[in-house]
Protein backbone atom coordinates (compact mmCIF):
# COMPACT_ATOMS: atom_id res chain seq x y z
CA UNK A 1 0.00 0.00 0.00
CA UNK A 2 1.24 3.49 -1.05
CA UNK A 3 2.70 5.55 1.87
CA UNK A 4 -0.16 7.75 2.92
CA UNK A 5 1.54 9.87 5.12
CA UNK A 6 2.02 13.47 4.13
CA UNK A 7 5.43 14.61 3.26
CA UNK A 8 7.15 16.83 5.93
CA UNK A 9 8.26 20.41 5.49
CA UNK A 10 10.64 22.74 6.92
CA UNK A 11 9.53 26.31 7.73
CA UNK A 12 11.46 29.55 7.25
CA UNK A 13 9.67 32.98 8.70
CA UNK A 14 10.98 36.10 8.31
CA UNK A 15 9.91 38.86 10.89
CA UNK A 16 8.84 42.18 10.26
CA UNK A 17 12.56 43.40 11.78
CA UNK A 18 14.59 40.24 10.39
CA UNK A 19 16.11 40.79 6.71
CA UNK A 20 16.79 37.07 6.74
CA UNK A 21 13.97 34.32 6.72
CA UNK A 22 14.91 31.94 9.50
CA UNK A 23 14.24 28.16 10.10
CA UNK A 24 11.15 27.87 12.94
CA UNK A 25 10.45 24.32 12.54
CA UNK A 26 8.11 22.09 10.69
CA UNK A 27 5.00 20.39 9.90
CA UNK A 28 3.34 18.22 7.17
CA UNK A 29 1.06 19.29 4.37
CA UNK A 30 -0.22 17.64 1.35
CA UNK A 31 1.52 19.76 -0.90
CA UNK A 32 3.75 23.37 -1.57
CA UNK A 33 0.49 25.43 -1.16
CA UNK A 34 -1.07 23.43 1.92
CA UNK A 35 2.58 24.06 3.31
CA UNK A 36 2.19 27.81 3.07
CA UNK A 37 -0.91 27.96 4.62
CA UNK A 38 -0.52 25.20 7.72
CA UNK A 39 2.66 27.64 8.18
CA UNK A 40 0.39 30.66 8.40
CA UNK A 41 -2.10 29.09 10.89
CA UNK A 42 1.18 26.88 12.62
CA UNK A 43 3.81 29.73 12.90
CA UNK A 44 2.47 32.96 12.16
CA UNK A 45 -0.44 33.28 14.56
CA UNK A 46 0.79 35.48 16.60
CA UNK A 47 2.28 38.23 14.41
CA UNK A 48 5.38 36.64 13.97
CA UNK A 49 6.53 37.24 10.28
CA UNK A 50 5.59 38.95 7.00
CA UNK A 51 7.15 36.05 4.65
CA UNK A 52 6.80 32.55 4.79
CA UNK A 53 9.48 29.84 3.15
CA UNK A 54 8.67 26.03 2.98
CA UNK A 55 10.96 23.62 1.52
CA UNK A 56 10.19 19.44 1.37
CA UNK A 57 12.20 18.19 4.30
CA UNK A 58 14.00 15.57 1.78
CA UNK A 59 15.32 18.13 -0.25
CA UNK A 60 17.95 19.12 2.56
CA UNK A 61 21.10 18.18 2.20
CA UNK A 62 23.17 18.09 5.51
CA UNK A 63 26.42 17.65 6.99
CA UNK A 64 27.05 13.91 8.96
CA UNK A 65 27.43 14.35 12.29
CA UNK A 66 30.53 11.97 12.09
CA UNK A 67 32.50 14.48 9.81
CA UNK A 68 32.24 17.17 12.09
CA UNK A 69 35.85 16.65 13.52
CA UNK A 70 37.06 17.14 9.98
CA UNK A 71 34.78 19.78 8.92
CA UNK A 72 35.00 21.96 11.92
CA UNK A 73 37.86 21.10 14.04
CA UNK A 74 40.33 22.68 11.74
CA UNK A 75 38.99 26.36 12.37
CA UNK A 76 39.44 26.22 15.94
CA UNK A 77 43.00 26.95 15.73
CA UNK A 78 43.19 29.85 13.22
CA UNK A 79 41.96 32.68 15.32
CA UNK A 80 43.70 35.06 13.00
CA UNK A 81 40.68 34.84 10.95
CA UNK A 82 38.70 37.04 13.74
CA UNK A 83 38.89 40.74 12.98
CA UNK A 84 40.30 41.12 16.62
CA UNK A 85 44.02 42.34 16.23
CA UNK A 86 43.50 45.31 15.55
CA UNK A 87 43.91 48.64 17.62
CA UNK A 88 40.60 50.86 17.66
CA UNK A 89 41.73 54.14 16.99
CA UNK A 90 40.32 56.46 19.67
CA UNK A 91 36.49 58.46 18.86
CA UNK A 92 35.48 55.53 16.98
CA UNK A 93 32.40 54.44 18.46
CA UNK A 94 30.06 51.47 17.75
CA UNK A 95 32.65 48.87 17.04
CA UNK B 1 -39.06 47.53 12.44
CA UNK B 2 -35.46 48.89 12.76
CA UNK B 3 -34.39 47.34 9.68
CA UNK B 4 -30.59 47.99 10.42
CA UNK B 5 -31.00 45.92 13.91
CA UNK B 6 -32.62 43.22 11.88
CA UNK B 7 -29.45 43.26 9.63
CA UNK B 8 -26.90 43.56 11.34
CA UNK B 9 -27.97 40.22 13.31
CA UNK B 10 -28.24 38.42 10.42
CA UNK B 11 -24.66 39.36 9.68
CA UNK B 12 -23.55 38.31 13.61
CA UNK B 13 -25.44 35.53 13.53
CA UNK B 14 -24.13 34.09 10.65
CA UNK B 15 -20.59 34.04 12.28
CA UNK B 16 -21.81 33.12 15.53
CA UNK B 17 -23.34 30.02 14.20
CA UNK B 18 -20.57 29.10 12.22
CA UNK B 19 -17.99 29.97 14.51
CA UNK B 20 -18.78 27.99 17.22
CA UNK B 21 -19.82 25.13 14.43
CA UNK B 22 -16.17 24.94 13.77
CA UNK B 23 -15.20 25.00 17.23
CA UNK B 24 -16.78 22.00 17.77
CA UNK B 25 -13.83 20.80 15.26
CA UNK B 26 -10.98 22.20 17.94
CA UNK B 27 -8.80 18.66 19.53
CA UNK B 28 -10.59 16.37 16.80
CA UNK B 29 -8.94 17.78 13.46
CA UNK B 30 -7.73 15.67 11.10
CA UNK B 31 -4.37 16.59 11.50
CA UNK B 32 -2.64 19.04 14.27
CA UNK B 33 -1.85 22.11 11.23
CA UNK B 34 -5.71 21.85 10.20
CA UNK B 35 -6.69 21.26 14.03
CA UNK B 36 -5.22 24.87 13.90
CA UNK B 37 -6.24 26.32 11.15
CA UNK B 38 -9.94 25.50 11.47
CA UNK B 39 -10.10 26.95 15.26
CA UNK B 40 -8.04 30.10 13.68
CA UNK B 41 -10.95 30.46 11.44
CA UNK B 42 -13.78 29.76 14.31
CA UNK B 43 -12.00 32.63 16.23
CA UNK B 44 -12.10 35.22 13.49
CA UNK B 45 -16.02 33.96 12.94
CA UNK B 46 -16.39 34.69 16.82
CA UNK B 47 -14.68 37.91 16.46
CA UNK B 48 -16.09 39.32 13.75
CA UNK B 49 -19.73 38.74 15.83
CA UNK B 50 -18.30 39.93 18.95
CA UNK B 51 -18.35 43.40 16.82
CA UNK B 52 -21.32 42.70 14.82
CA UNK B 53 -23.51 42.53 17.67
CA UNK B 54 -21.95 44.88 19.44
CA UNK B 55 -22.85 47.39 17.52
CA UNK B 56 -26.66 45.66 16.91
CA UNK B 57 -26.77 46.47 20.52
CA UNK B 58 -25.75 50.13 20.12
CA UNK B 59 -28.33 50.67 16.96
CA UNK B 60 -31.26 48.84 19.35
CA UNK B 61 -30.38 51.41 21.70
CA UNK B 62 -31.83 49.10 24.58
CA UNK B 63 -29.20 48.72 26.66
CA UNK B 64 -28.36 45.27 25.29
CA UNK B 65 -24.70 44.11 24.94
CA UNK B 66 -23.33 41.50 22.51
CA UNK B 67 -23.34 38.73 24.90
CA UNK B 68 -26.76 39.53 25.87
CA UNK B 69 -27.79 39.35 22.11
CA UNK B 70 -25.59 35.91 21.66
CA UNK B 71 -26.29 34.37 24.62
CA UNK B 72 -29.68 35.27 26.23
CA UNK B 73 -32.07 35.31 22.71
CA UNK B 74 -34.12 31.92 21.94
CA UNK B 75 -33.82 29.94 19.15
CA UNK B 76 -36.70 32.05 16.82
CA UNK B 77 -34.68 35.18 17.10
CA UNK B 78 -31.41 33.89 15.49
CA UNK B 79 -31.27 34.72 12.42
CA UNK B 80 -28.43 33.31 10.36
CA UNK B 81 -28.74 31.02 6.91
CA UNK B 82 -29.58 27.62 7.58
CA UNK B 83 -26.48 26.66 5.87
CA UNK B 84 -24.31 27.06 8.82
CA UNK B 85 -25.91 26.13 11.56
CA UNK B 86 -25.90 22.25 9.96
CA UNK B 87 -23.69 19.86 11.62
CA UNK B 88 -19.76 19.21 10.51
CA UNK B 89 -20.49 15.46 9.78
CA UNK B 90 -16.84 14.55 8.21
CA UNK B 91 -13.88 17.07 7.21
CA UNK B 92 -15.22 16.93 3.67
CA UNK B 93 -18.71 18.50 4.95
CA UNK B 94 -17.19 20.83 7.19
CA UNK B 95 -15.21 22.39 4.23
CA UNK B 96 -17.89 22.08 1.26
CA UNK B 97 -20.39 24.10 4.37
CA UNK B 98 -17.42 26.79 4.99
CA UNK B 99 -16.68 26.79 1.29
CA UNK B 100 -19.65 27.78 0.04
CA UNK B 101 -20.26 30.16 2.77
CA UNK B 102 -16.68 31.95 2.03
CA UNK B 103 -17.67 32.53 -1.09
CA UNK B 104 -20.75 34.18 -0.45
CA UNK B 105 -19.10 36.43 2.42
CA UNK B 106 -16.14 37.50 0.62
CA UNK B 107 -18.13 39.60 -2.10
CA UNK B 108 -20.53 40.56 0.45
CA UNK B 109 -18.09 42.11 2.69
CA UNK B 110 -16.31 43.77 -0.23
CA UNK B 111 -19.80 45.32 -0.95
CA UNK B 112 -20.03 46.87 2.47
CA UNK B 113 -16.74 48.45 2.70
CA UNK B 114 -18.68 50.79 0.71
CA UNK B 115 -21.62 51.08 3.20
CA UNK B 116 -23.20 54.72 3.86
CA UNK B 117 -23.17 53.49 7.33
CA UNK B 118 -19.52 54.25 8.40
CA UNK B 119 -19.72 51.88 11.45
CA UNK B 120 -20.58 48.73 8.68
CA UNK B 121 -17.98 49.62 6.40
CA UNK B 122 -15.02 49.83 8.98
CA UNK B 123 -16.38 46.19 10.31
CA UNK B 124 -16.14 45.14 6.74
CA UNK B 125 -12.91 46.34 5.92
CA UNK B 126 -11.73 44.30 8.88
CA UNK B 127 -13.59 41.24 8.21
CA UNK B 128 -12.73 41.20 4.38
CA UNK B 129 -8.92 40.85 5.00
CA UNK B 130 -9.94 37.73 7.09
CA UNK B 131 -12.38 36.01 4.95
CA UNK B 132 -10.10 36.03 1.66
CA UNK B 133 -7.72 33.62 3.68
CA UNK B 134 -10.92 31.46 4.89
CA UNK B 135 -12.05 31.35 1.29
CA UNK B 136 -8.69 30.24 0.35
CA UNK B 137 -8.39 27.99 2.55
CA UNK B 138 -11.84 26.45 1.86
CA UNK B 139 -11.14 26.15 -2.03
CA UNK B 140 -8.11 25.12 -1.62
CA UNK B 141 -9.37 21.83 0.25
CA UNK B 142 -12.77 21.61 -1.91
CA UNK B 143 -10.46 21.62 -4.56
CA UNK B 144 -7.78 18.57 -3.30
CA UNK B 145 -10.45 16.61 -2.15
CA UNK B 146 -12.86 16.47 -5.36
CA UNK B 147 -9.39 15.83 -7.54
CA UNK B 148 -8.03 13.55 -4.97
CA UNK B 149 -9.01 9.97 -4.11
CA UNK B 150 -12.32 8.29 -4.88
CA UNK B 151 -13.52 8.19 -1.49
CA UNK B 152 -12.58 11.63 -0.89
CA UNK B 153 -14.30 12.76 -4.24
CA UNK B 154 -17.32 10.70 -3.17
CA UNK B 155 -17.71 12.53 0.13
CA UNK B 156 -17.44 16.07 -1.02
CA UNK B 157 -19.38 15.47 -3.66
CA UNK B 158 -22.74 14.19 -1.14
CA UNK B 159 -21.68 17.18 0.57
CA UNK B 160 -22.77 19.21 -1.87
CA UNK B 161 -25.42 17.53 -2.68
CA UNK B 162 -27.18 17.72 0.67
CA UNK B 163 -25.86 21.57 1.23
CA UNK B 164 -26.41 22.85 -1.86
CA UNK B 165 -30.64 22.89 -1.37
CA UNK B 166 -29.23 25.57 1.42
CA UNK B 167 -27.52 28.06 -0.79
CA UNK B 168 -30.49 30.22 -2.17
CA UNK B 169 -31.28 31.24 1.24
CA UNK B 170 -27.45 33.45 1.32
CA UNK B 171 -29.63 35.46 -1.24
CA UNK B 172 -32.78 35.59 0.76
CA UNK B 173 -34.30 39.76 0.26
CA UNK B 174 -37.30 40.90 2.47
CA UNK B 175 -38.06 44.48 3.12
CA UNK B 176 -35.17 44.57 5.36
CA UNK B 177 -33.04 44.59 2.65
CA UNK B 178 -35.12 47.00 0.14
CA UNK B 179 -34.98 49.72 2.83
CA UNK B 180 -30.92 49.41 3.59
CA UNK B 181 -30.62 49.35 -0.24
CA UNK B 182 -32.13 52.55 -0.64
CA UNK B 183 -30.19 54.38 2.58
CA UNK B 184 -27.08 53.02 0.54
CA UNK B 185 -26.32 50.73 3.91
CA UNK B 186 -26.70 47.72 1.36
CA UNK B 187 -25.86 46.83 -1.75
CA UNK B 188 -27.31 44.39 -5.20
CA UNK B 189 -28.11 40.48 -3.41
CA UNK B 190 -28.35 40.03 -7.24
CA UNK B 191 -24.37 41.49 -8.08
CA UNK B 192 -23.51 39.27 -5.11
CA UNK B 193 -25.22 36.08 -6.14
CA UNK B 194 -23.06 36.76 -9.88
CA UNK B 195 -19.87 36.63 -7.93
CA UNK B 196 -21.08 33.94 -5.78
CA UNK B 197 -21.30 31.93 -8.72
CA UNK B 198 -18.58 32.73 -11.17
CA UNK B 199 -16.56 31.26 -7.67
CA UNK B 200 -18.27 28.63 -6.86
CA UNK B 201 -18.85 26.79 -10.54
CA UNK B 202 -14.73 27.89 -11.07
CA UNK B 203 -13.34 26.20 -8.04
CA UNK B 204 -16.06 22.89 -8.13
CA UNK B 205 -15.16 23.08 -12.05
CA UNK B 206 -11.51 22.48 -10.67
CA UNK B 207 -12.51 20.23 -7.97
CA UNK B 208 -14.10 17.71 -10.91
CA UNK B 209 -17.57 18.41 -9.05
CA UNK B 210 -20.86 18.76 -10.46
CA UNK B 211 -23.47 20.87 -8.82
CA UNK B 212 -27.00 18.74 -8.30
CA UNK B 213 -29.79 19.34 -10.52
CA UNK B 214 -32.07 19.70 -7.77
CA UNK B 215 -33.65 22.53 -7.64
CA UNK B 216 -35.72 22.71 -4.48
CA UNK B 217 -34.52 25.19 -1.52
CA UNK B 218 -34.88 25.65 2.15
CA UNK B 219 -35.55 28.65 3.17
CA UNK B 220 -36.21 30.15 7.01
CA UNK B 221 -33.46 31.05 8.92
CA UNK B 222 -33.65 34.65 8.14
CA UNK B 223 -37.24 34.51 9.73
CA UNK B 224 -36.06 32.27 12.64
CA UNK B 225 -37.37 28.96 11.13
CA UNK B 226 -34.20 26.66 11.61
CA UNK B 227 -33.50 22.97 11.70
CA UNK B 228 -33.80 20.73 14.50
CA UNK B 229 -29.89 21.64 14.62
CA UNK B 230 -29.79 25.40 15.88
CA UNK B 231 -31.54 24.20 19.73
CA UNK B 232 -29.14 22.20 20.28
CA UNK B 233 -26.42 24.60 19.34
CA UNK B 234 -27.88 26.60 21.16
CA UNK B 235 -28.34 24.83 24.53
CA UNK B 236 -24.56 24.52 24.33
CA UNK B 237 -23.84 27.85 23.09
CA UNK B 238 -26.05 29.51 26.04
CA UNK B 239 -25.55 26.81 28.47
CA UNK B 240 -23.27 28.95 31.04
CA UNK B 241 -25.07 32.11 30.68
CA UNK B 242 -28.48 30.22 31.75
CA UNK B 243 -27.16 28.82 34.29
CA UNK B 244 -25.27 31.35 35.95
CA UNK B 245 -26.42 34.57 34.64
CA UNK B 246 -23.84 37.60 34.00
CA UNK B 247 -20.81 34.98 34.81
CA UNK B 248 -17.51 36.66 32.90
CA UNK B 249 -14.25 34.94 32.95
Amino acid sequence: MANKEWPLWEVFIRSKQGLNHKHVGSLRAADAEMAVENARDVYTRRSEGISIWVIESSNIHASHPTDADALFEPAHSKVYRHPTFYDVPDGIEHM
Amino acid sequence: MNTLFEYLVRLGDDSLILGHRLSEWCGHGPILEEDIAMTNIALDLVGQATSILKYAGEVEGRGRSEDDIAFLRFEREYRNALLVEQPNEDFGVTMMRQFLFDAYRKPLFEQLTKSSDAQLAAIAEKSLKETKYHLKHSAEWVIRLGDGTEESHNRVQNALNDLWRYTDELFFENEVDEDLRGKGVIFSSEELKASWSEVVEKVLEQATLSIPDNGWQHDGGRRGLHSEHLGYILAELQYMQRAYPGMEW
